[in-house]
């Protein structure tokens, strides 16, 4: 068996360690990736950088641990984006593995990032309800009855939503300016365009993971504002969120640091689907022979 | 030092209720014209929205942001009369506008919703008309199915290699029609798995899912005339969470190595991971999902893969059944009107630019119309 | 008989959800709102069964010593500590339902503690086998075989370069008006926004009528595989 012919039967153990092996160097390595904002990206940043100072968004992480790394680092930025902009941020999840996602958003980027902002007056926890597409569906004619209380927040027990200052103009889901779904499957980003975007006009953009993106693009960019599709998104995300606010330094950067062991990656698999072709064409061509 | 003092706002004029269209009823819509304070943010900060009822007291029902101008009210009983005041409001005071009232009431049409009823009645129509002209004995032709021409072959090789079926139903419940579809098609399989005398692993990750596969397979293996070789606990529940399950799956695999791979139903992240694993052990494969996000995996992994329409059209293809062919056949008729909508009004928005007749933007608004879902 | 029951309650009940779509009226509309909570109330006693299935199935096989009994022990082990810790919530703090031994140095649940400490790293792992066998997998796929498989090939290798910043870098030799498309991020979000746009539509749309084909079959009772088949 010849070399070529060797590689075209490479066992699969072989591209698995190339594959480790690619993505734990550069990860060690911890550097920020050069990466470009795409117009979907773009659009979504100024999107949400137009709105003026006390807008409403709502920010739903439907997602749970397994897509953490992809998912995370754009809620984060979102999150970041809205509060630094002095936009009232609603966090909430219609999957019930998203209550640990919220209170490590709140711990790790809004509580050490932002300590002017107050609970309740500039951001809030609505928790996790059950429903999925239902209740998003419910939202749009009675946000109140669904979410009679919030979730509270270290110190602040739960309150009836009649006492939360944030809570006392949301009455649908209309009376938000901006919808933004972070999510991994369904329901997720699409059913917020479906069920609350569409019927009440109000803008929805969002992102998910790069094996769900290609379902997003055909509502883009009527029914979707922006899009971020995957880790390379939510890092053309961070991108822009940097250049505009130097502030946030290093903290801002994960999905851009992640994207470096991410590029190694697609470039190894690239190297092996041309070492698969040339093995290929070299065996047909002996054949012919 | 002087005291600036802030004058109350100007009240909004021209207060309205109407009953809320479209809907079960108990809702009111209230609008207004804006305070002229309403721009003054020093002045107005909000409208109030005050309900009474048979000549009660005035009571709080919500309060509006400045630039909204109308409110839409819940309210407990349908026929009943509401009245309703807009009080603007500041830090100067209040402004109070005059009142109207409205009763309630439920619709028997949501007229928001007439294209996609005309929608309905052309697919469904077709479809029905179908069903009826096959049941006439009219012959309906199908195109191969690549994929359950290869069933036969694939749950034959199972039985020569003496290793089981696994069959893969996804991980979604009974109220997704994906599911349902994996088990009809899972009905037809199962005849054959009998027949072949092969045995049958079928993990669920939903218990439902798992009592409606027993009640399938124990069907089948009835009208199949074995019922002694149905065996129940080769179709049991695992976890209804993804990665927990398709760690149990590929576990199985990978000892039992059964021969034949079957996944039909919605599938997510998981299906290159059971894929590359049936691949790994050398089973035959066969895919069928409508998630279009895993067809690429499943097309890349399986030998055979079920693209979106055809996992609903499998059983009616597997049955051969001339009802059933009939509605893929009325299914083709929607599909029709689609492409000719789209062909029509891509060739009328290209003309639009050139033109502009107003008939041609009527046309392509009625096109547009039509598949609004409006 | 046995058939006959369950066709006539699908097509009652698909009949009705079908005429709430589009009825307003508060019947129709308590039944579209009801009709899902019964499937939910319906799901959580199937949750006891499935729980009930997965106990019966594996202690039969550790009391059969069946074949790799062991792997069933963890299995009956890992369910029944998750369970408790859930039902109990074992480990709590001050101000918790319910004290017990457990105690973790920051008042936290035991269920929180394995949730965060097992599930998830274990979910992440399984979640990131997808990408060894997206290189296996592609490896294996894409080969030129046919004029179609060559252009899969070629978007594949547009898509997986123009999602990194090398794409960008490759191709930012490519002068002004041409970059628009053959910049490779750039065509490789045109890929995206247009030759898979085209077909996820069309996929999208054969899905929706196979859907509603599918469905119509189901309320009409004229599909009965999954009742066994036949008359």
């Amino acid at each position: 068996m010849g070399f070529l012919e060797a590689l075209g039967r490479l066992d699969r153990r072989w591209i698995f360690l190339l594959i480790a092996v690619s993505v734990t160097i550069p990860l060690l390595l911890q550097r920020p990736a050069p990466v470009k904002p795409s117009p979907i990206v773009r659009n979504l940043y100024t999107a949400i950088d137009a709105l003026p100072p006390g807008s409403k968004l709502l920010l739903s992480l439907d997602y749970g641990p397994s897509t953490v790394p992809e998912n995370d680092p754009m809620a984060h930025a979102i999150a970041r984006h809205a509060l630094s902009k002095d936009l009232k941020l609603y966090v909430m999840t219609i999957w019930a593995t998203g209550p640990p996602l919220i209170t490590n958003l709140f711990e790790t980027v809004i509580v050490p990032g932002f300590p002017g902002k107050t609970y309740g007056e500039d951001y809030l926890n609505l928790g996790y309800k059950v429903g999925n597409q239902g209740l998003i569906q419910s939202l749009t004619s009675d946000f109140r009855n669904q979410y009679t209380q919030d979730v509270g927040w270290g110190d602040i027990a739960a309150r009836p939503v009649g006492q939360i200052p944030m809570m006392s103009t949301i009455r649908t889901i209309k009376d938000f300016d901006f919808i933004a779904g972070i999510g991994s499957g369904q329901p997720g980003l699409k059913e917020w365009v479906q069920f609350a975007g569409d019927p009440t006009g109000t803008p929805v953009g969002g992102g998910v993971t790069a094996v769900e993106a290609p379902l997003l693009y055909p509502y883009y960019p009527t029914q979707l504002v922006g899009l971020l599709g995957g880790l390379a998104g939510a890092a053309e995300y961070e991108a822009l969120l940097v250049e505009n606010h130097p502030e946030f330094g290093e903290a801002a950067q994960v999905a851009l640091i992640r994207m470096f062991p991410q590029t190694v990656a697609h470039l190894v698999i690239v190297s092996f689907v041309l070492l698969g072709n040339i093995s290929y064409f070299a065996q047909r061509g002996r054949r012919r022979k | 030092m002087t005291e600036v003092v802030v004058p109350p706002p100007a009240p909004p004029a021209s207060v309205a209720a109407i009953d809320a269209p479209n809907d079960a009823g108990h809702a009111l819509v209230v609008s207004w014209q804006l305070s002229p304070d309403d721009a003054n943010a020093d002045v107005l900060q909000g409208y109030r929205v005050l309900r009474s009822q048979g000549g009660a007291p005035f009571e709080e029902v919500g309060i509006a942001a400045p630039g909204q101008n109308s409110f839409r009210d819940r309210v407990p009983e349908n026929g009943v009369r509401y009245d309703y005041k807009v009080v603007s409001f500041g830090p100067g005071g209040v402004g109070e506008s005059g009142t109207a009232g409205a009763e309630s009431h439920f619709q028997w049409f949501n007229k928001t919703r007439i294209s996609s009823f005309v929608i309905m009645l052309i697919v469904c129509g077709s479809i029905a008309l179908n069903i009826m002209r096959a049941q006439a004995g009219q012959k309906m032709y199908i195109r191969k199915i690549a994929g359950m021409d290869a069933v036969t072959e694939a749950v034959g090789r199972a039985t020569e290699m003496g290793q089981p079926v696994l069959y893969v139903a996804g991980i979604q419940d009974m109220d997704n029609v994906q599911t349902v579809a994996g088990l009809t098609i899972l009905g037809s399989i199962s005849k054959l798995i009998a027949e072949y005398e092969t045995s049958l692993v079928m993990p669920c990750s939903r218990s439902l899912v798992m009592s409606t596969a027993r009640e399938t397979v124990k069907e089948s293996y009835l009208s199949a005339g074995r019922p002694d070789a149905y065996r129940e606990d080769g179709i049991y529940y695992v976890t209804d969470e993804q990665f927990g399950f398709v760690a149990h799956v590929d576990g199985l695999m990978v000892r039992k190595k059964p021969a034949t791979c079957f996944y039909l139903g919605a599938f997510f992240a998981e299906s290159l991971i059971l894929a590359e694993t049936g691949n790994s052990i050398g089973a035959i494969q066969v895919a069928g999902t409508a998630m279009p996000t895993q067809l690429p995996f499943f097309v890349a992994a399986c030998d055979y893969t079920l693209i979106g329409e055809e996992l609903f059209a499998a059983s009616a293809y597997l049955s051969q059944d001339e009802k059933m062919l009939g509605s893929l056949k009325g299914q083709d008729f929607g599909k029709a009107v689609a492409m000719v909508s789209i062909f029509v009004g891509g060739i009328l928005t290209t003309a639009e630019g050139f033109m502009g007749w107003p008939v041609i933007t009527w046309l392509n608004d009625k096109i547009h119309w039509l598949w609004s879902g409006g | 008989m046995k058939r006959t029951i369950p066709i006539l309650i699908t097509a009652v009940v698909g009949g009705l959800l079908i005429a709430a779509y589009f009825v307003p009226a508060p019947f129709l509309a308590s039944a579209d709102r009801l009709i899902p909570d019964f499937f939910n109330i319906i799901a959580a006693f199937a949750f006891v069964l499935g729980g009930g299935n997965l106990l019966r199935v594996h202690l039969t096989k550790i009391s059969r010593r069946d074949h790799e009994w062991t792997y069933s022990v963890v299995t009956v082990v890992g369910f029944l500590v998750m369970l408790l810790a859930g039902l109990l919530k074992l480990g709590t703090g001050e101000g918790g339902a319910f004290h017990w031994t457990y105690d973790l140095a920051d008042g936290r649940l035991l269920y929180d503690a394995l949730y965060q400490s097992v599930f998830t790293p274990c979910q992440a792992t399984m979640f990131s086998l997808l990408a060894f066998f997206v290189a296996s997998a592609s490896y294996r796929a894409f080969r030129a075989k046919t004029p179609e498989a060559t252009v899969l090939l070629i978007a594949a290798f547009v898509i997986l370069i123009g999602r990194t910043f090398v794409g960008g870098y490759l191709t930012a030799w490519i002068p002004e008006p041409f970059s628009e498309y053959l910049h490779i991020p750039n065509l490789s979000a045109w890929i995206m926004s247009f030759p898979n746009l085209a077909g996820q539509r069309t996929i999208q749309m054969g899905i929706a009528l196979g859907i509603i084909s599918n469905s119509l079959r189901l309320i009409l009772g004229i599909e009965r595989s999954h009742l066994g088949g036949g008359d």
